[in-house]
């Protein structure tokens, strides 16, 4: 019996109110969905609609549920440690639990936040983009989206079971070894980002063949719409980039649960390897998460200035130039590690470089931006708001990547300021930014405008009230993942506004849900399909697209496609109808979410060293693959007659 | 597309399998050879390295060309440029680690 | 005809292998390469990390104190040969004989296990027989992982390589299975390619330096 409830006490967290208040919402929401569900009887309509589809298009839209709710963990930490740090000596966190809070903050916001919701809005943009059925590998789609998912629930998990981890985001060693870092907190962090890795890789490898292979007849690569050419590079990145993490979260592991010495301080290990190949990931994964943002806001400045997009052949030999020098930057992150001054100098020069294209891209918006006819919607509201914002972010950036100059921001709240500048500025308002612009055609009608301009300018507004402070903050001397101060420092009113600022982008996230909540039931139906005066292939088809997105393929001859179709018509040179053919289309299939599931009690199983379980999950992974391998029919067609049904319905025949 | 399915496939694939032969006894020689200037031979460590790597990348390059048709599929400049690019990344990570870590250890 | 899922336009494909004749086929092959690619940079982290770690031994064996050049050989010979040997499967794969390629495959995988079966022999007798187990020091841990992590590779390679012979035996060659064995081919061979640095960067750099 003492036995049992000692086991207990350690698996679930306990001793924290706050914890358990967790514990009772988790409970809540869970028991609320099941009898939901239950009720209207929709568990069927799950299975059959969502969880086994391999349709691009939902499964972009469960990628930013996910995305969203995880967005909301991890500005719900984000306050908790601006709670913690409004005031000189609060003692709202103590210094273990705020290290857990600024852990699982980065990491989620990273790992679970804005990649996929990138991934959720590639999924939804680019076959249509490019006129495409779907993507080339539609079941490793799905599969790829319930590794991401499954990897997600599990570092979640250590919130209220075993414990979270604190090594912050970047898990430096020796601290996140075992020594040092005992129990399953560190664990949770290492299998929960493997096994969502492990989908990005997969996804990486599926958008980089769609783009290459399924483009419409026509659509050469130098006339494909800017937002695929962002997701071509950034499929590349990921490709290459991704296995090295892959690596060092698996040497990790092997050092933790099996006593090998990568990273420990004694029998050889060098945790100076661990950053190493932490940051060779690292830097390249900041291009995997600004390379697609600088996609959407070059289709959605674009598409508001009404104009073609400037400089588009500069635009895409700078993310070509930016895809190798991303993987020769990473030293930039430590330049203090007590390298050689060679070293040191070739990865600041090659920092600057990789600068240089990215600058480039800036003059291309502006002078897209240069005598259009500018129409202020709420997309083109957060692109407009990215330019001098991320501006600052990137000089910033500049600055520390002078390496002399490095040791004296380095790990200061100067780097917080600085980060945050680019993700916030560049990622997140680039996310919202295509959230609004692509909604009508995930949903079939438009968020309001009103309270999308309301979320926007009260996010704006206190982002800045948040983050100029901080540059500050840090040249007074200020560093980061400190968990309290003391008073008279000069540093107490500073870091209050930083609070209230904090709090506003809080305030402007729940205008944002409540426009999708009161949209769903009032918004603007978008009945043609073309809300935005669009200029690519995306709005050519009905919002929401039908699950073949074309009934017939359509033939590309320019840039900005769907302008040029729309410039015909007016001309009144228009097609003959042509008859429908039927559509082949894959099968739904159980299995990812399955495998995932397998993936999910492997993972927790190895959390906890339980063998025992970790080792059946992975033998039921490979069942899951073996049994695919002998799945022969897994296609099906959809007949001519019905296609006519639903184009019909849709209003899109004449 | 079915009836590609009986086409006879080209002259090349009949008779005697020269390309996997050659392939076989290059790698062979080619792994002796290495042998050979590694124990065999008492150059210099840095003069024996150098050989030893550029024999096994020629080495890599005769499975990569007579073994798996790089070179083939309908467009092969898709795989071609890949392999270089993990080509690249493969010799970024090896060689930058080494190049960092050498002296901070 | 159904109109395809994919928009490819139809190259002319006449004279294409059998595994590139669909569409299907065709993707595959290409994001399987991509995937090798990615492999490429999965090892060369592997690589780094070990060759990082050649000089660390913690007081524990060194590389010249553990690898003996015999079973060394015998392993890349056998792995070598398994390699010729899936070539020539591949090339009867392309000549439409089912037996001949399942032939050449069951080869394959029958010198797979002999691979495997030396492999698990040399590191038993490190970690048992000379003291020299994962845990000893950080050279150890670099070696064991990537040699370890190429092994496992190999592995799963003859389970897969299992499940298509199984599968050529149900249905003979047609376009699907034609592109599996083509693609299990291509595993194989980069395995190989894999191991050759192994032997020049772990075992014959061990002995020299
Ligand atoms: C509401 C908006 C946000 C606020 C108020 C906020 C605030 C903070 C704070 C207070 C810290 C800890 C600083 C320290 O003690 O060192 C932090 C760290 C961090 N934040 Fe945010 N953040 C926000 C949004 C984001 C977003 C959107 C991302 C990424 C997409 C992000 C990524 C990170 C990362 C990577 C860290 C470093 C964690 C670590 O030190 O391991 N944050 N943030
Ligand atoms: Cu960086």
């Amino acid at each position: 019996m003492q036995n049992i409830t000692n086991f207990l006490s350690h698996f679930f967290v306990t001793g924290d109110p706050m914890i358990y208040g967790a514990d009772a919402s988790i409970a809540l929401a869970s028991i609320g969905i099941v009898v939901v569900l239950t009720y209207f009887k929709k568990w069927k309509w799950l299975w059959d609609e969502w969880l086994t589809s391999v349709d691009h298009k939902r499964i972009g839209i469960m990628y930013i549920i996910a995305a969203l709710l995880m967005l909301f963990r991890g500005g719900v930490d984000a306050l908790m440690m601006r709670t913690q740090l409004a005031l000189p000596n609060m003692h709202f966190l103590n210094a273990e639990h705020y290290n857990q809070v600024f852990t699982t903050h980065g990491t989620i916001m990273i790992i679970f936040v804005a990649m996929p919701f990138i991934f959720g809005l590639m999924n939804i943009a680019v076959p249509l983009q490019i006129g495409a059925r779907d993507v080339a590998f539609p079941f490793l789609n799905a599969l790829s989206f319930w590794l991401f998912f499954f990897g997600a629930m599990l570092f979640n998990l250590s919130f209220v079971i075993g414990g979270s981890p604190d090594a912050g985001w970047s898990s430096y060693a020796p601290f996140a070894g075992a020594e040092l870092n005992p129990g399953v907190g560190q664990n949770y962090y290492l299998i929960g980002v493997q096994i969502s890795g492990i989908g990005s890789l997969a996804t990486g490898i599926n958008f980089l063949v769609t783009i290459l292979k399924m483009r419409a007849p026509g659509m050469t690569l130098f006339k494909m719409p800017m937002f695929t050419w962002s997701i071509l590079i950034t499929s590349v990145i990921v490709i290459f980039a991704f296995p090295a993490f892959t690596v060092a979260l698996a040497l990790m592991t092997i050092d933790r649960l099996f006593g090998a010495h990568f990273f420990t301080i004694a029998a050889g290990g060098s945790p100076m390897l661990w950053a190493n190949l932490f940051w060779f990931w690292g830097h390249p994964e900041v291009y995997i998460v600004l390379l697609p943002v600088f996609g959407i806001f070059s289709e959605v400045i674009a598409t508001f200035a009404h104009k073609t997009l400037f400089g588009y052949v500069v635009m895409v030999w700078s993310m070509i130039a930016i895809s190798f020098l991303s993987f020769i930057t990473w030293l930039h992150h430590f330049f203090t590690m007590g390298n050689t001054a060679p070293v040191n100098a070739f990865f600041s020069i090659s920092t600057m470089l990789i600068a240089i294209p990215t600058g480039v891209k800036i003059f291309n918006w502006l002078f897209t931006l240069n005598r259009g006819r500018i129409e202020f919607t709420t997309p083109m509201l957060w692109a407009l708001a990215f330019i001098p914002n991320f501006t600052i972010g990137g000089v910033t950036g500049v600055m520390l990547a002078m390496a002399p100059a490095d040791y004296q921001y380095h790990n200061s709240y100067f780097l917080v300021a600085h980060f945050h500048s680019t993700l916030i500025a560049g990622t997140v308002f680039g996310i919202f930014c295509g959230l609004h612009y692509w909604w009508p055609k995930m949903f079939g009608y438009l968020l309001n405008e009103k309270l999308g301009k309301w979320s926007f300018w009260v996010f704006m507004i206190s982002f800045n009230i948040c983050f100029m402070p901080m540059y500050f903050l840090g040249l007074m001397g200020m560093t980061r993942r400190m968990y309290t101060y003391p008073a008279g420092l000069g540093w107490g009113p500073i870091n209050f506004i930083i609070t209230i600022g904090a709090f506003g982008m809080g305030l402007g996230f729940i205008i944002m849900a409540l426009n999708i909540v009161w949209s769903a039931i009032h918004g603007k139906k978008d009945t043609t399909g073309d809300p935005w005066d669009g200029r690519t292939l995306e709005w050519s088809t009905a919002s929401p697209a039908p699950e073949y997105n074309f009934a017939h393929i359509p033939t590309v001859s320019t840039r900005d496609a769907f302008e040029a179709m729309k410039e015909e018509k007016r001309e009144g040179r228009t097609k003959p109808q042509l008859p429908f053919k039927p559509i082949h289309m894959p099968n739904n299939s159980g299995i990812p979410f399955i495998m995932g599931g397998f993936m999910f009690v492997a993972g927790f199983g190895f959390v906890f060293e339980w063998f025992w379980m970790g080792i059946p999950g992975l033998l039921g992974v490979v069942a899951c693959m073996i049994a695919r391998s002998f799945v022969y029919n897994d296609h099906h067609h959809i007949p001519a007659d019905e296609i006519e049904r639903i184009e019909r319905a849709a209003g899109r025949l004449s | 597309m079915h009836e590609n399915e009986n086409q006879a496939i080209k002259q090349e694939h009949t008779g005697f399998p020269w390309k996997q032969v050659v392939g076989l006894i290059l790698s062979l020689g080619l792994t002796f050879l290495a042998l050979w200037v590694a124990i065999g031979l008492s150059l210099p460590v840095n003069v024996t390295l150098t050989i030893i790597v550029a024999l096994a990348i020629f080495q890599a390059f005769i499975q990569l060309f007579m073994f798996m048709h790089v070179t083939e599929g309908t467009e092969p400049v898709h795989q071609i440029i890949g392999i270089l690019f993990g080509i690249y990344v493969a010799f970024a990570v090896v060689a930058g680690s080494i190049w960092i870590l050498a002296h901070v250890f | 005809m159904a109109e395809s899922i994919l928009s490819l336009d139809s190259k002319d494909k006449k004279n294409m292998p059998l595994e590139y004749t669909t569409e299907e086929g065709d993707l595959r092959i290409v994001g399987f390469w991509i995937f090798l690619a990615a492999e490429l940079v999965l090892f060369g982290t592997l690589f780094a990390s070990y060759l990082v770690m050649q000089s660390h031994t913690a007081g524990g064996p060194t590389a010249r104190d553990l690898f003996k050049i015999n079973p060394v050989m015998a392993e890349t010979i056998i792995l070598l040969v398994s390699s010729f040997t899936c070539g020539l499967g591949t090339l009867e794969l392309r000549r439409h004989n089912t037996k001949g390629l399942i032939a050449w495959l069951v080869v394959t995988v029958i010198l797979g296990f002999a691979f495997i079966g030396l492999e698990a022999n040399e590191f038993y007798s490190y970690a048992v027989h000379e003291g020299a187990p994962i845990s000893r020091s950080a050279f150890l841990s670099g070696f064991f992982i990537l040699l370890g992590t190429h092994g496992a590779h190999v592995s799963l390679g003859i389970v897969w390589v299992t499940s298509i012979i199984i599968q050529l035996a149900q249905r003979g060659i047609t376009a699907v299975t034609a592109r599996k064995a083509f693609m299990v081919g291509l595993y194989w061979h980069f395995l190989d390619v894999v191991w050759i640095f192994i032997f020049t960067a772990v075992y014959l750099t061990g002995l020299v330096i």
